[in-house]
C-alpha cells in the first residue's frame, strides 16, 4: 500500500468530514500546508475546528477557509495578521479558543504521545487559568491542561520518502511536527518526494510511523514580512 | 526622554555574556542592534531557532527562515532549529536566562499586560505568557505613558495579563525602575528627564 497520492485532493480522499478537528502545522505563513488548505477549502467541507498556531492572513493560508466561512472554531495563540478573522470573532461568527503558544504546541505534542493532561505554570493567574483544576509542585501553582488528539494532522515538510519519513528546513518545521503526531491520521505535502534510502535515518526529523498520506509540492512559500538590510558599499 | 532606539540601547545594556536570551516583537528587536562590545548573547526564536543572525541582504531572503515577528532573518554559524513543542520547553524549563518584551501596561507587583484590549484588539498572547512564565529574568521595554499622558505604569493592571508577578525591570522612554517589595524603585533617569517628572508620568507607588 502507498502512501504517496497524486494530488492534494486525493490525499484528503475520504479523510475529511464536516466538524472534524483539524491540527495543522505552520507558523505565520513558514512551512504551512497550503496545498490541502487549498484542497480543504475546494471540498466544501464545513464546521471544522482548527488547532493551528496562527489563522495565515486574508486569502492565503488558513485565511482562505475563514472567507468561505468553512471553520467554527480556531484554537491559535495569535491571530494579528489578519483583518477578516478579526471582524469574524468580534461580530461572533468565529469561536476563538486562545492557547498559549507553548501550551498549544505542547498539547499537541502530548496528544500525540498518549498523555492526556500536563500541568503548566504558562498562564497561572491570567485568564487562561479560568476554569481550570490548579495544583502546588513544590511551592509552585501550575495549572491542568489537556492534550490534543485531532482528527486529522495536516502538515507541510522540505523532503519524505515514500515511506513517509520527513525532513523540515530551518524554521519551517515549527507545529510540524507537533501536529503531525497528534493526528489520528496525517497528511502531509512536501516539496520534494526522494526514493528510499537517500535519506540519512540519523537526519530524520519526523519518522514516518505518523505519517500516513504524502503528496508533493510545488508550493508557492508566500514571504509575510520580508525584511532586509542594505549591501553595504565597499 | 529616550527615543525607541535609546530605550533599545538600554536595555541591550542588560544582556549578560554567555546567555541565551529571547527578545519580543516591537522595540524588543531592535535591542539585537545594540548588542555591547565583547558580549557574545544566543538569541533564541520562539518558532524554533537558536542563533538568531541579521536581516539578510536584498535578494537572499528566505520563506523558510523567518523570526517570531514573521520577517526574513538569517542563521549564523552556531545556529540550531528546532520544532515549537521543543522551543517552549526550553522556555518553560528555565533555560532562557532573559526576556525582554514590550508591554501595554505594567504593574507596581510586576504584573504584565501585553496581549489584548477587550473589544477593540484581539492579537493573542503569542508565546508571551510561556516567556513570563518560564525564563529567569523578564525585562519590559515601552513607552511610558499613552498618547493622550495616561500612566502605563500602574497600582494595577486595567488590561487581561500576561503573567502576575513576572516583571523585574521596567525600562521606558523616562528611566528605569526596578520591581521591588513596595512598589518600584527608580534606577535610572533617561536624559533629560527629572525624578519629578518620572514620578508624575507613573501611577504605581515608588518605594524610596
Amino acid at each position: 500500500m502507498t502512501k504517496v497520492f497524486p494530488s492534494a485532493a486525493a490525499a484528503l480522499d475520504g479523510q475529511v468530514k464536516d466538524g472534524m478537528l483539524i491540527a495543522a502545522g505552520g507558523f505565520g505563513l513558514c512551512g504551512i500546508p497550503e496545498l490541502l488548505i487549498a484542497a480543504l477549502r475546494d471540498s466544501g467541507v464545513k464546521g471544522l475546528v482548527v488547532a493551528s498556531n496562527n489563522a495565515g492572513v486574508d486569502g492565503f493560508g488558513l485565511g482562505q477557509l475563514l472567507e468561505t466561512r468553512q471553520v467554527k472554531k480556531m484554537i491559535s495563540s495569535y491571530v494579528g495578521e489578519n483583518a477578516e478573522f478579526m471582524r469574524q470573532y468580534l461580530s461572533g461568527e468565529l469561536e476563538l479558543e486562545f492557547n498559549p503558544q507553548g501550551t498549544l504546541a505542547e498539547r499537541m505534542r502530548a496528544g500525540g504521545a498518549g498523555i492526556p493532561g500536563f500541568y503548566t505554570r504558562t498562564g497561572v493567574g491570567t485568564v487562561i487559568a479560568e476554569g481550570k483544576e490548579h495544583h502546588d509542585f513544590d511551592g509552585q501553582t501550575y495549572i491542568l491542561e489537556r492534550g490534543i488528539v485531532a482528527d486529522l494532522a495536516i502538515v507541510k515538510a522540505w523532503k519524505a520518502d515514500p515511506s513517509g519519513n520527513l525532513v523540515f528546513r530551518k524554521t519551517a518545521r515549527n507545529f510540524n511536527v507537533p501536529a503531525a503526531t497528534c493526528g489520528k491520521v496525517c497528511v502531509a505535502e512536501v516539496e520534494e518526494i526522494v526514493p528510499l534510502g537517500s535519506l540519512d535515518p540519523d537526519t530524520i526529523h519526523l519518522p514516518g510511523i505518523y505519517v500516513h498520506r504524502i503528496v508533493q509540492g510545488p508550493h508557492e512559500k508566500r514571504i509575510e514580512q520580508r525584511t532586509v538590510r542594505k549591501k553595504e558599499s565597499v | 526622554m529616550w527615543d525607541r532606539n535609546q530605550i533599545a540601547a538600554r536595555a541591550a545594556k542588560e544582556l549578560q555574556d554567555g546567555t541565551y536570551v529571547n527578545l519580543g516583537i516591537g522595540i524588543p528587536t531592535l535591542v539585537a542592534n545594540y548588542i555591547p562590545p565583547g558580549v557574545h548573547v544566543t538569541l533564541q526564536s520562539e518558532n524554533g531557532m537558536l542563533g538568531m543572525g541579521p536581516f539578510p541582504l536584498e535578494g537572499e531572503e528566505d520563506p523558510d527562515l523567518i523570526n517570531a515577528g514573521k520577517q526574513t532573518i538569517t542563521e549564523l554559524p552556531q545556529t540550531a532549529y528546532f520544532d515549537s513543542a521543543t522551543s517552549f520547553a526550553m522556555i518553560r524549563g528555565g533555560k532562557i536566562a532573559m526576556a525582554i518584551l514590550g508591554a501595554m501596561e505594567v504593574s507596581e507587583d510586576g504584573d504584565l499586560a501585553n496581549w489584548m484590549i477587550p473589544g477593540k484588539l484581539v492579537k493573542g498572547m503569542g508565546g508571551a505568557m510561556d516567556l513570563v512564565a518560564g525564563v529567569g529574568r523578564v525585562v519590559v521595554v515601552m513607552d511610558h505613558t499613552s498618547k493622550h499622558g495616561e500612566s502605563k505604569v500602574l497600582k494595577a493592571c486595567t488590561l487581561p495579563l500576561t503573567g502576575k508577578r513576572v516583571v523585574s525591570r521596567i525600562i521606558t522612554n523616562l528611566g528605569v525602575l526596578d520591581v521591588v517589595p513596595g512598589g518600584l524603585r527608580i534606577v535610572e533617569l533617561a536624559d533629560g528627564v527629572t525624578e519629578a517628572e518620572l514620578r508624575t508620568a507613573t501611577e504605581a507607588t515608588i518605594a524610596s
